[in-house]
């Protein structure tokens, strides 16, 4: 097995290289949701369960020692899934609903994704953990 | 219809905005001792103060670089979740739940503070 440490710049590389992928696949998610149903807050909790979801599953499997590239955290956790949820879009979105009349929806919206994304972390722990590994 | 120039700057922005996170949090790290996600909240209300500026001034290709690609990048919401539960799991609920009010609350103020300094900028 290579043994090489991680340079800092390597995982620069690999954030940077993460980020443009997740952000690229939240675009097209969004642009797709959007097309479909014309309603940009489902699209970002779309793809904030998804993140989180994934999430769930990555610590698990890093912490559990299922994964053996160094730089998958840093490529997968900091880079993909921190590129594709955002919480920008979210508070943009919240705002929006309240100013367009309403802010119950948006308090709804608010709650409702943070309380989805929770259980998706804790769900996606759940899927991804080792066996045998207590986490 | 989504143009290759579209992606193009969802990716660069993206990048930017994802290594951009990663060095607030680091330098968070490094500079506050307090155990507390400093870094991802500063990052979180910094992006959403920057995508409320955005919206209130500009569109096209700038808001897909800026605003969909950098501070959508900038900003995550997989991290904020999993720390909270790491923190509610690890028994440290009155510093999830900080966590999770000021970031929700910030993160609306900085939207709309946002909003008007934008709209103020292209007036």
């Amino acid at each position: 097995m290579d043994q090489r440490p991680v340079t800092g710049r390597s995982i620069v590389i690999a954030i940077a290289a993460g980020g443009a992928i997740g952000a690229v696949a939240r675009w097209l998610i969004e642009r797709g949701t959007i097309g479909l149903l014309d309603a940009e807050p489902v699209a970002t909790l779309l793809v904030n369960i998804i993140g989180c979801l994934l999430i769930g599953v990555l610590v698990a499997r890093v912490l559990g020692g299922a994964v053996r590239w160094p730089l998958a955290r840093p490529f997968l956790g900091v880079g993909v899934l921190g590129g594709f949820t955002t919480f920008s879009a979210y508070s943009a979105d919240a705002v929006v609903l309240a100013r367009d009349g309403s802010p119950v929806v948006a308090g709804a919206y608010l709650v409702g994704t943070l309380a989805l994304c929770l259980a998706a972390v804790w769900i996606g722990g759940r899927l991804g953990r080792v066996r045998g590994v207590s986490a | 219809m989504e143009t290759l120039l579209d992606i193009f700057l969802v990716a660069l922005g993206g990048g930017a905005g994802a290594v951009t996170r990663y060095v607030i949090e680091r330098t968070a790290a490094q500079r506050i001792s307090a155990p507390f996600p400093y870094g991802i909240l500063i990052a979180n209300v910094v992006g959403s103060f920057l995508l409320g500026v955005l919206l209130g001034s500009v569109t096209g290709a700038w808001l897909v670089l800026l605003g969909v690609g950098y501070c959508g990048a900038l900003t995550t919401y997989s991290t904020f979740a999993h720390d909270t539960m790491r923190l509610t799991g690890g028994g440290r609920m009155p510093v999830a739940v900080t966590n999770v009010v000021v970031s929700i609350v910030a993160g609306l103020l900085a939207v709309s503070g946002g909003l008007a300094l934008g709209a103020l900028l292209s007036s």
